[in-house]
C-alpha cells in the first residue's frame, strides 16, 4: 500500500508513476536510438550529397539495366519485408503466435534476399568494373568511399536487423518474448527500410547511367 | 468516444487495408522516383526533388509502419522537432558552399 505523496506521482503523468509517452521503456529506448541512428545516416548522406554537387567528374555507373533494375527490385524488396513485419506486429498484438512466427521468417527471408543482392552488385562491381573503395575508372575516387561506405553500413543495419529478427521470433515462438519485443523489434526493421528510402535515390539514382 | 476505446483504437494502429495502400504509395513513389532519374535535370535539382519525394516516404513509413500517427502526441513532441532542427543545421551552409566550391573549380 502506497503512502498519499506516492499515490500523487503514481496519478501523475510527469512525476515518475507513468511514463509521460505512454509507452515502455524498451520501446522509448528504440525510439532514441533510432533518432541518434538517424543522425549518423543524415551526416553521412549530407556529406555525400554535398560531394555529388562539387564534382563535376562524378561517376555515373549504373546503367538502367543491370543496376537500376537490380538496386529497385533490391528497394521493393525491403519495402514488402517491412509490410511482413507489420502484419508480425498485428498477430503479435492478437497473441498470435504461430502466425507472428510466420510473418518474421517472412520479414528475415526478405532481408536476406536483400542482401544477397546487394552482395552480388558489390561483387559484380568490384570485380567486372574495377571499382574499389579508394579508386574507380570513372572519375572521382570518392565515389568508392561513399558508395560502400554508405550501403556497406545500411547493409550492416539489415544483416543485424536479421539475427534481432531471428532471435525474438524464437523467443516469442517459445513464450519468452511479449508482443512488446516484436513492435521494438519492428520500429527497427522498419527504420533499416526508412535509411534505404534516402540511399536508394541519393546514392543510384543520382549516378544513373543516360 | 470514451478515453478507454479512444486508447484501444490508438493501440489497434491502422487497419491491413490501410498498410498495404501505404505500401502501394511507397512502391509507387519510387517508380516516380526512378522515371526522375533519367529526365537529366540539373544535380541541385535532382538532389532536391528526391529528397523531398524521399522525406514523404519517410513520414509515410514513420507514421504508419512505426505507428507514430498512432502514439501519444508528447512521444512525437519529444522524437521529431529536435531531430528536424539537427538534420536543419547540419545543411544550414550545404548549397551556399556547394555552389561556392564548384565557382572556385578550374573548368
Amino acid at each position: 500500500m502506497h503512502d498519499v505523496k506516492t499515490e500523487a506521482a503514481l496519478d501523475s503523468a510527469w512525476s515518475g508513476g507513468k511514463s509521460p509517452f505512454a509507452i515502455g521503456s524498451k520501446k522509448l529506448g528504440m525510439w532514441l536510438f533510432i533518432i541518434s541512428d538517424t543522425l549518423t545516416f543524415s551526416v553521412l548522406l549530407i556529406t555525400y550529397s554535398y560531394s555529388r554537387l562539387t564534382n563535376p567528374d562524378w561517376p555515373r555507373p549504373f546503367p538502367i539495366n543491370p543496376a537500376i533494375i537490380f538496386s529497385t527490385t533490391m528497394t521493393v524488396v525491403l519495402l514488402a519485408s517491412s509490410l511482413t513485419m507489420v502484419m508480425a506486429v498485428m498477430a503479435a498484438q492478437r497473441n498470435d503466435r504461430k502466425k507472428t512466427v510466420m510473418w518474421m521468417v517472412a520479414t528475415m527471408v526478405g532481408g536476406l534476399l536483400f542482401t544477397g543482392l546487394h552482395l552480388t552488385e558489390w561483387f559484380n562491381m568490384i570485380t567486372k568494373e574495377h571499382f574499389t573503395i579508394t579508386g574507380n575508372p570513372e572519375g572521382t575516387p570518392l565515389f568508392g568511399a561513399v558508395f560502400f561506405g554508405i550501403t556497406g553500413l545500411h547493409m550492416t543495419h539489415v544483416m543485424i536487423g536479421v539475427i534481432y529478427l531471428g532471435i525474438v521470433a524464437v523467443g516469442y515462438g517459445r513464450g519468452k518474448f511479449s508482443a512488446e519485443d516484436v513492435e521494438v523489434n519492428g520500429l527497427y526493421w522498419h527504420f533499416v527500410d526508412l535509411v534505404w528510402m534516402f540511399v536508394f535515390p541519393l546514392i543510384y539514382l543520382m549516378s544513373v547511367k543516360y | 468516444m470514451n478515453t478507454q476505446a479512444h486508447a484501444e483504437e490508438a493501440h489497434a494502429g491502422a487497419s491491413v487495408g490501410t498498410n498495404v495502400a501505404i505500401w502501394i504509395g511507397l512502391v509507387a513513389i519510387t517508380g516516380l522516383e526512378v522515371f526522375l532519374a533519367y529526365e537529366q535535370l540539373q544535380p541541385s535539382v535532382m538532389l532536391t526533388v528526391l529528397v523531398v519525394l524521399s522525406v514523404v516516404k519517410a513520414a509515410m513509413i514513420m507514421s504508419y509502419f512505426m505507428h507514430l500517427k498512432y502514439e501519444k502526441f508528447s512521444l512525437v513532441l519529444l522524437l521529431i522537432p529536435a531531430t528536424i532542427f539537427c538534420i536543419c543545421m547540419m545543411f544550414i551552409f550545404f548549397f551556399p558552399e556547394a555552389f561556392r566550391l564548384l565557382q572556385l573549380r578550374s573548368h
